[in-house]
């Protein structure tokens, strides 16, 4: 209704926009909340003090900020952006926005279960799979009605070709649904017991769970972002996508070789040596192929790198594909054993996932928002540029800072865990390795409180952007016109 | 899903891209577009380079599984192996001074100076794990915790003492344990007197004060027939005992009138593992060795 392509020979059809809206202020909801318990959880290590005993401890609120920050922000907003992306790119309305509606509300009862189970502390001791089996299965309903809804919209389509975005959210639906279900094979005690046990034990478990928890890295906070990517990044830059071959390339190698590389979570354990070496080696293949997306993301802005320059929003974008790249060199670097051997356990690895998931999948999604924003709710622009460019500069600078305090504790430490004086003794006991993380501690508090303090300007400004007085229906189909200071 | 690169005929042509002077795809989907642009070579050969190097990791290390199990790999190499060859080397290192502690008398141990450091670096390692979690790392102790590096010691501070203690605890579930026991006097004497005590005993440090107040006088004679018998007659403290010596202004407690009051009336009693089945006899000698040269032993 907003927009039309102008080369299209067919009418717009009228989009089905307000569940769209509805999941975006959930995804931001959900972010400042994530973001919250992260800063108290970063609290908590450097000041014990701050474990709020029983309901606020570091081990409860841990699996808390995780699935807030990746389930309830991420999740939210890819069902946001795949729900507009798809009914852009094909031309059609979804196939039922009822079931859209239920994946909503049904999605965020699944997020309450999941996460009062954890304050009562109700787990299942899966990382990044906490939640008990009841709200398991319920996930299993909602998930599989937004895939049936998903295709169908996607087999209605008016396009004759799929556009590369619906590759990347249609790989990430399908995935995240076999990986939840092998993984959360268990029988409950009794149907009036929140407690469940696995299917799986010993070492398979622990190669079902990383099979699982890394392809959670994977498809969810990778190939569902880069489809989110796809659509916003030539959008935004009003340009086309760099490459098509290299699309098709990347996407097949991405999905092929991503599932393989779980095992590396588990080097130098009782996992079979066969099985490591696999994991370390599929994870070094990986490496070129998820670059591919970083590739196509930065290269569309080829012709217009001015753009660059004064948009906020595509500075938001570039960024994430930079920490992304960065992310992904990295990540194949730490599955080599003999580096894995020494960051394996430490401060590095925290690094390494913030690195990914604030300047990647937070950054992507913050610049989708900030494009999504005036488009739903039919504004000019954003409210406010000056502000879009006071987020980017404070998250950045707090990312920076988090990365780099973590880099410094997580070498340190695993240094210090492995030195062994002249005469065959440990040079440092393990609570001097922690004495010595204390002010970097510190330091990562201040980057993610200024990561969370951006995100609350951002709030702000999407708030004013709402509230500003709708143009009229002429001036509506100009959405990218410059915003106002 | 997978479409060729070049489109056939029925399609749409491709444009060139004015800002690039590259073709399209000739598809379009809301507005955007594709560029026919190829892969990057140095893309393509980078990858390449990374699948060369695991097939030949493949090679060489265990990586298929097999009818019969995996693939071995030509180094031989198994991470059981890797982790023998590490803890060999360490007990390489150790192992020319351990044989010569292993049967050296303690008084061997000091007056071989090569023998005593490395008995101090093995104890300071042990205590660091095992003691620091009490005593601190330092050994600097605290409430309810003796501290290691002055010369007030509870059961004796000569490295048999020290050892002694460290093998049966205090109050532990070893049969040979210090056991102890100071009496709770709130049973026995009246709460005026148990303060007069206090005012008595707290002042000890200090010696016969110039002006005795009339409540250190009966402190005085309430010492004499309640406490000497353990503490001795200047509160000198046993060791045999367990009694603490109570004039050397070291209190494990605290020496304010309130901590001595609840002392006496509640007693003490506080509790140290026994090490004897936790720790290796030479870890404990080890230990023993390191905090007998904390500063304080005797």
């Amino acid at each position: 209704m907003t927009t039309t392509s102008p080369a299209s020979p067919q009418a717009a059809p009228r989009y089905d926009e307000t569940i769209i809206k509805y999941f975006t202020i959930a995804a931001m909801a959900w972010a400042i909340a994530g973001f919250v318990v992260g800063l108290l959880l970063a609290l908590q290590l450097a000041w014990p003090v701050f474990n709020l005993e029983p309901w606020l401890n570091f081990g409860r609120l841990r699996p808390l900020h995780t699935s807030a920050v990746i389930f309830a922000f991420g999740g939210n907003i890819l069902f946001a952006t795949s729900y507009h992306v798809v009914q852009r790119t094909c031309h059609t309305r979804l196939y039922s926005v009822k079931a859209a509606w239920f994946h909503f509300w049904g999605y965020q009862a699944f997020i309450l279960m999941a996460g009062l189970g954890y304050l009562f502390g109700v787990t299942q001791g899966k990382e990044y799979a906490e939640p008990e089996w009841y709200a398991d299965l319920w996930l299993t309903v909602v998930w599989v009605v937004y895939f049936v809804n998903y295709l169908m919209t996607l087999t209605m389509r008016k396009e004759k070709h799929i556009y590369v975005a619906n590759w990347f959210f249609l790989s990430f639906i399908v995935t995240v649904a076999i990986l939840h279900l092998v993984n959360n094979i268990s029988l409950p005690i009794s149907l009036v017991s929140v407690k469940s046990y696995s299917f799986w034990g010993g070492v398979q478990s622990a190669l079902i769970q990383w099979w699982y928890g890394h392809n959670a890295v994977g498809f969810f906070l990778t190939a569902g972002f880069l489809g989110m990517m796809y659509y916003y990044v030539p959008k935004q830059a009003d340009r086309p996508v760099y490459s098509y071959r290299l699309s098709i390339i990347h996407f097949w190698s991405l999905i092929f070789i991503y599932i393989w590389a779980g095992p590396h979570h588990l080097l130098y354990t009782s996992l079979p040596d066969w099985a490591q070496t696999l994991g370390m080696t599929f994870s070094i293949m990986l490496w070129m192929p998820s670059w591919g997306g970083m590739i196509n993301g930065m290269m569309t802005l080829s012709g217009a790198w001015h753009k660059l320059r004064d948009d906020p929003v595509l500075q938001f974008m570039i960024i994430a594909l930079s920490f992304y790249g960065m992310s992904t060199f990295e990540g194949p670097l730490m599955s080599i054993k003999t580096v894995n051997s020494l960051s394996h356990y430490t401060e590095w690895t925290i690094g390494h996932v913030h690195a990914g998931a604030l300047g990647w999948v937070a950054y992507i999604s913050f610049g989708a928002i900030y494009y999504l924003v005036p488009h739903l709710w039919k504004k000019p622009g954003m409210y406010s540029r000056s502000l879009i460019s006071l987020h980017l500069w404070i998250s950045t600078v707090g990312i920076v800072v988090y990365i780099a305090s973590m880099w410094v504790a997580g070498i340190m430490e695993g240094l210090m865990w492995r030195a062994y004086d002249d005469m065959g003794f440990l040079t440092y006991s393990f609570v001097e390795t922690v004495q010595a993380k204390h002010i970097y501690y510190i330091i990562r508090a201040v980057g993610g409180g200024l990561f969370l303090i951006g995100a609350l300007i951002m709030v702000y400004n999407m708030w004013r952007t709402i509230k500003l007085p709708s143009p009229t229906a002429g001036a509506a189909a100009q959405p990218a016109l410059a915003a106002a200071e | 899903m997978v479409k060729s690169p070049k489109p056939p005929k029925s399609e749409p042509a491709g444009e060139i891209d004015a800002a690039t002077g590259v073709e399209t795809t000739g598809h379009e989907w809301d507005g955007l577009k594709e560029l026919n642009n190829p892969a990057p070579r140095w893309w393509l050969i980078v990858w390449l380079m990374t699948i060369i190097f695991a097939v030949g990791y493949w090679v060489v290390y265990p990586a298929w599984p097999t009818l019969d199990g995996h693939s071995k790999g030509v180094a031989g190499w198994t991470q059981y192996n890797k982790l023998q060859q590490d803890q060999a080397q360490i007990t390489r290192r150790q192992g020319v001074y351990l044989q010569r502690f292993h049967v050296a008398s303690f008084t061997q141990v000091k007056d071989d100076p090569a023998l005593y450091e490395f008995a101090r670096a093995g104890g300071a390692v042990v205590f660091k794990e095992n003691c620091a979690a009490c005593h601190g790392a330092g050994g600097e102790g605290r409430r309810g915790y003796p501290n290691l590096n002055d010369d007030d010691w509870l059961y004796g501070g000569s490295i048999d003492d020290i050892h002694t203690t460290i093998q049966v605890g205090i109050r532990s579930v070893d049969p040979d344990t210090h056991s102890t026991l100071m009496p709770a006097f709130g049973a026995i004497l009246q709460p005026q007197e148990i303060d007069d005590l206090a005012d008595f005993t707290g002042q000890l440090p200090q010696g016969v004060p110039a002006a005795p107040s009339a409540a250190w006088s009966r402190g005085q004679a309430l010492f004499a027939t309640n406490c000497v018998s353990c503490h001795g007659a200047a509160g000198e403290g046993n060791q045999t005992l367990g009694a603490p010596r109570l004039n050397d202004a070291i209190w494990l407690y605290g020496g304010d009138k309130k901590a001595l009051v609840e002392t006496i009336t509640r007693a003490r009693a506080g509790v140290m593992p026994s090490w004897k089945h936790r720790l290796s006899a030479d870890d404990q000698r080890m230990v023993s060795i390191y905090v007998h040269g904390l500063g304080g032993g005797e």
